[in-house]
């Protein structure tokens, strides 16, 4: 196995290079094991993996994963070199269905996504409700997952001028990307729709109903 | 109880934040000078965690309804008990219906109160600390709030803790990377060499600077990956952001370099106005 390239993010941080989404994916699962996750007790005190102790998060993007730890508890170089070795597992794709999230195709900016795209808007949501995506990373605002998996006649620019504020619930496209707004916030995505389902919940456990490498389906529900 | 009288330009309720929701999109948070919050809680007994008052830039005053053992750290400023003088980084002992007021620091920018037994608002998974970002944690505090505080039976046992002064060009200690190899073969001199200025659009997200661009080596995006507390990013026109304790768990900015964790406090008191300096480590 070729070894992993692995950035320093400062005295606190490993940045490791992933060659795809799916990597990153598996490595962030492999990673979670290996310091035996447990996001309510924030950091992984009780890691089984003692290269792990004082790791606080692991963090994919999108062709990364990210581990923040305390440099006076954690030894980083140690932890490289565990991380550079780390066997894999399979893919999530492979064990676990989609998440199904209901949609009512009633957004805002679905004639402006269909001049964009030069499709009817039937079209446009057709073939976004036919996609299968994947939850790629989470960012922007707690619960708020990247999805990938948009079909490319979708990948239209964010608005030249952001909403101040868009309804939580909000399901949006920018660029290759799709998204359930999981609170109200600021946003520049183009909105094609809304969801009733709660994709963020602080009294839940876990808070978000995404988390990175889930697959989702948007299934079009009655809109009168 | 503790009653907030004045709140000054902004006061939050504080502890050591929210770590281990990073990957679903969930910033650290918590005290942006930890350092100063957990001495303050180690002065009144306290564990170092316990959620303490963060002000910004003092000009505040805090009454309380029963006697309180208190003690005030990070940025130097007057303190007063009704109208007596009190000393930074010592345990106060306070009498009921005592008013207490925070001057506004000569040096640095956020100071901390920590009450025996602590704050005892709510938790928001696993924290009390306002997360101005993502809006999680109480509200900033505002005049007329009051806060229930806790007890504990840690006995006092520090007179006063000695810290050292906030120079006025503070020096942060910088680790290259992950991502200088975006960058010019002169960007990380030119961060190292020039002095930059603390821009008044500063706060616990990030610190903003002005001063040399830094030119990139690269066109076209990186794509989204997690960030660090104390990472160096690089937006579009050059200037530099040090992200503070609210940062975005990830983005698509180039990190040019990561300010050394123990140097985070001191990013933590810079100033809008000041100046600041990065050398290598």
């Amino acid at each position: 196995m070729t070894p992993r390239t692995i950035r320093r993010a400062g005295d606190g941080g490993l940045l490791i290079e992933t060659a795809s989404l799916d990597e990153a994916h598996r490595l962030h699962r492999a990673l979670r094991d290996a310091a035996s996750a447990g996001a309510r007790e924030g950091a992984f005190s009780g890691a089984r993996d003692a290269a792990f102790g004082g790791v606080s998060d692991i963090v994919p993007g999108e062709r990364t994963v990210l581990l923040v730890a305390d440099p006076d508890v954690c030894d980083l170089d140690q932890l490289a070199k565990r991380v550079a070795t780390l066997e894999l597992g399979a893919s999530e794709a492979e064990d676990a269905a989609p998440v199904e999230i209901p949609v009512h195709y009633d957004g805002a900016d679905l004639d402006e996504v269909a001049e964009l795209s030069g499709l009817t808007v039937r079209e446009v949501v057709e073939r976004h409700a036919s996609a299968e995506y994947s939850v790629a990373y989470l960012g922007f605002s707690p619960g708020f997952g990247y999805l990938t998996g948009l079909d490319e006649a979708l990948h239209v620019s964010r608005r030249a001028t952001p909403r101040t504020s868009v309804p939580a619930g909000s399901v949006a496209i920018a660029g290759p990307y799709t998204a359930v707004y999981p609170s109200p916030s600021p946003g520049g995505w183009r909105l094609l729709g809304h969801a009733d389902l709660t994709m963020w919940d602080v009294h839940k456990d876990p808070p978000a109903l995404l988390r990175p490498g889930l697959r989702v389906r948007f299934v079009p529900e009655a809109t009168r | 109880m503790i009653e907030i009288v004045r709140p000054g330009a902004l006061a939050t309720v504080q502890d050591l934040g929210r770590p281990g929701f990073a990957h679903l999109g969930v910033p650290r948070s918590g005290a942006a000078d930890a350092a100063s919050l957990r001495l303050a809680n180690r002065l009144v007994g306290n564990p170092e965690g316990a959620a303490c008052i963060e002000f910004t830039l003092g000009n505040a005053a805090v009454r309380f309804d029963a006697p309180a053992w208190i003690a005030v750290t990070g940025a130097p400023l007057d303190l007063r008990l009704d109208d007596r003088r009190h000393g930074m980084n010592a345990p106060i002992q306070i009498n009921g219906g005592a008013t207490l007021n925070l001057g506004i620091p000569a040096s640095g920018l956020r100071s901390y109160l920590a009450v025996r037994g602590g704050l005892t608002c709510d938790e928001t998974l696993g924290s009390r600390s306002t997360d101005l970002l993502s809006g999680l944690g109480p509200k900033p505090l505002a005049q007329g709030d009051r806060i229930p505080t806790g007890a504990t039976d840690t006995p006092i046992c520090v007179d006063q803790a000695p810290v050292p002064s906030i120079p006025d060009v503070p020096i942060l200690h910088i680790v290259p990377g992950p991502r200088d190899d975006w960058f010019d073969d002169d960007a990380l001199t030119v961060l190292t060499s020039e002095p930059y200025t603390v821009s008044q659009d500063s706060n616990r997200v990030g610190v903003r600077l002005d001063g040399p661009s830094l030119v990139r080596a690269r066109e076209g995006e990186l794509s989204s990956e997690g960030m660090v507390t104390g990472a160096v990013q690089v937006p579009p026109d050059g200037k530099p952001i040090v992200f503070l304790t609210d940062h975005p768990t990830t983005g698509g900015y180039p990190v040019i370099a990561v300010v050394r964790n123990r140097d985070l406090p001191l990013t933590a008191q810079l100033r809008p106005g000041g100046t600041v300096r990065f050398r290598q480590t």
